[in-house]
């Protein structure tokens, strides 16, 4: 198969965070396959080999029901985020998937207007096409830092 | 211009230090507040007679292995040395005061202070001093300096099932006598064989220790704030459970048993927010729980005075270090872990069930918020107390959850110990 073009990759990492941003969230689980992995770690973390994260979930069905339970369960401050990614490294491209490296830096925006970079690091990805769209089927947000401020309520 | 203000016309001028009557029931917001609280606490209740936890035994498990922490705001080495042994001491050194180690941890021979080669064992003994005989016959340590009487303050070290506690008093009771029967077999039940790490995460909470501390003991709050839990009826208060303090008062454990059969519906009757009958999870295998001890119990959280927490959620297994960082900041070390003889599917489970604690758990979220929410709400309130009257005055161990009672405890264990 193909190489999947970086013009795909590119849009499809520019509508991720444009979702998250716009507090679309119920959108975001279908920026993943079915069977996929998505977690939120740490640098030290992921160099450790420690396959905990702060969020991780293994199927969509799981993304679905973090975001149901935002909407519907948890308690958090009103809040919102900006990203803002660098460009991805392609690290691995052929037979219908890829793998790249892309930075990310976001800024939390609170109700009353306190914005702190919360988070900075590289999304870990692995893409895949079906059904003629492009996929995550891996992604793996690796935070520079280990430290969390407060909670971390919306996904990265 | 003269303003002249009426006697008694300002009720809410903090009273510093002063206790208000009431006893355990008030809780006075300067506590949560003062400078001053802060400086006490550290010297006479994270340096006094308690047991700190420093780290899990499994992260110093070879010799050469440390890892670097905190008793209150001392900063302390926790190492194994070559003799197997597992020693702390402060990270100080003692000739200017530096710190001796500047990472998080890792593995080495020896410590050198990088300001002047001053050298440390795994000990914290002094070993050598860089030019100690002066360099071609000029200068150097005076001849009565003596490496032995210089060095680190040095810590009691305790294992208890792997957990490493480190204390500065030589009056600290032993540790099981510390904890207690109740409270040490219900570790013994979590930890009875050996673990390994899978995360350590640290969420910044905008508020003092104990406003955290307190959260964690309050059984009353969880099936209320926290309404993930009782969405799925993983946490009701009128589940089967209970909760036990400990003599004196400082340490606690809460527990919950599955009970599917009951249909009480306390909080629909109540109105409350946390009940939300409708939500189904898409993929419900999250809460699929292994009963791994063999008592039914599903949710078991565990504090020792003055710093530690045990959390067993189903089967999410952490450790939980409060560290204060001045008065409006804590620092909240997670460790999550399984064991080391874990199937491939309990350690999967785990992971995914990771999801219900943590920085963004579904059922600890908000507590990384609530203190910064008391925090905020009294920032005026110096002078106003809070109540705490669920479940009557007492800290006795009781049969039901919807009590203060562990709370009550804290304070009578933090009152004994700070002096106020």
């Amino acid at each position: 198969m193909a190489a999947i073009t970086l013009e795909r990759i590119l849009a499809l990492q520019a509508a991720y965070i444009r979702c998250i941003d716009n507090n679309e969230l119920e959108a975001w689980p279908d920026f993943f396959l079915n069977q996929c992995l998505y977690v939120v770690t740490s640098a030290e973390n992921h160099k450790a080999g420690f396959e905990g994260g702060i969020i991780y979930a293994d199927t969509k069905g799981m993304l679905i029901d973090r975001i149901a339970a935002l909407r519907e369960a948890n308690i958090y401050e009103k809040q919102s985020y900006r990203h803002i990614l660098g460009l991805p490294h392609v690290t691995n491209n052929g037979g219908g998937s890829a793998e790249s490296e892309t930075p990310f830096m976001v800024v939390r925006v609170m109700h009353d207007g306190q914005s702190d970079i919360f988070a900075t690091g590289v999304y870990l990805d692995s893409y895949r096409v079906e059904g003629g769209d492009l996929k995550f089927a891996k992604r793996l947000a690796v935070c520079d830092s280990s430290r969390i401020d407060t909670l971390m309520a919306l996904p990265l | 211009m003269n303003v002249n203000v009426p006697p008694g016309s300002i009720p809410n001028t903090a009273q510093p230090m002063e206790w208000p009557e009431g006893a355990l029931t008030r809780i006075p917001f300067w506590i949560y507040q003062s400078p001053e609280i802060t400086a006490l606490e550290q010297q006479r209740l994270f340096e006094g007679p308690v047991w700190n936890f420093l780290c899990l035994e499994a992260e110093v498990s070879k010799p050469g292995d440390y890892r670097v922490t905190f008793v209150g705001s001392m900063p302390v080495i926790v190492a194994r040395d070559f003799d197997e042994e597992i020693y702390a001491f402060e990270n100080r050194c003692a000739h200017r005061g530096a710190l001796i180690a500047l990472d998080q941890g890792g593995h080495a021979r020896d410590f050198t202070c990088v300001y002047h080669a001053w050298n440390y064992d795994m000990k914290g003994n002094l070993k050598a001093v860089a030019f100690e005989d002066g360099v071609g016959g000029k200068g150097g340590m005076d001849k009565t300096f003596c490496r032995s009487d210089h060095g680190p303050r040095k810590l009691r070290v305790a294992n208890f099932c792997g957990l490493i506690f480190g204390s500065l008093s030589d009056d600290v009771p032993p540790i099981e006598e510390y904890l207690g029967d109740e409270i040490a077999g219900k570790i013994k039940r979590v930890l009875h064989k050996p673990v390994t790490v899978t995360g350590r995460f640290t969420q910044m909470l905008p508020n003092n220790w104990k406003l955290y501390f307190e959260n964690v003991k309050d059984t009353y709050h969880a099936s209320l704030l926290h309404t993930f839990f009782t969405t799925f009826r993983i946490n009701r208060l009128s589940q089967r459970g209970g909760m036990a303090v400990s003599p004196n008062g400082g340490s606690h454990v809460s527990f919950s048993f599955i009970d599917k059969a009951n249909k009480e519906n306390d909080y629909a009757a109540m109105g409350i927010r946390s009940d939300k009958e409708d939500f189904a999870l898409k993929d419900p295998s999250l809460l699929d729980n292994a009963d791994e001890f063999g008592d039914g119990c599903h949710m078991q959280i565990l504090t020792v005075f003055p710093n530690f927490v045990l959390q067993q959620i189903q089967n999410a297994l952490a450790v939980r270090q409060v560290l204060p960082k001045g008065q409006m900041q804590t620092a909240l070390n997670w460790t999550t872990f399984g064991f080391v003889d874990d199937t491939p599917e309990m350690k999967k489970r785990r992971l995914r069930q990771n999801n219900l604690a943590g920085p963004a758990g579904y059922v600890s979220m908000e507590d990384g918020a609530v203190g910064g929410f008391v925090q905020r709400g009294v920032a005026a309130a110096g002078g106003e107390r809070a109540v705490v009257e669920m479940g009557g005055s007492g800290t006795a161990t009781q049969n039901t959850r919807a009590t203060e009672a562990s709370v009550r405890g804290f304070w009578k264990c933090y009152r004994a110990h700070v002096g106020i």
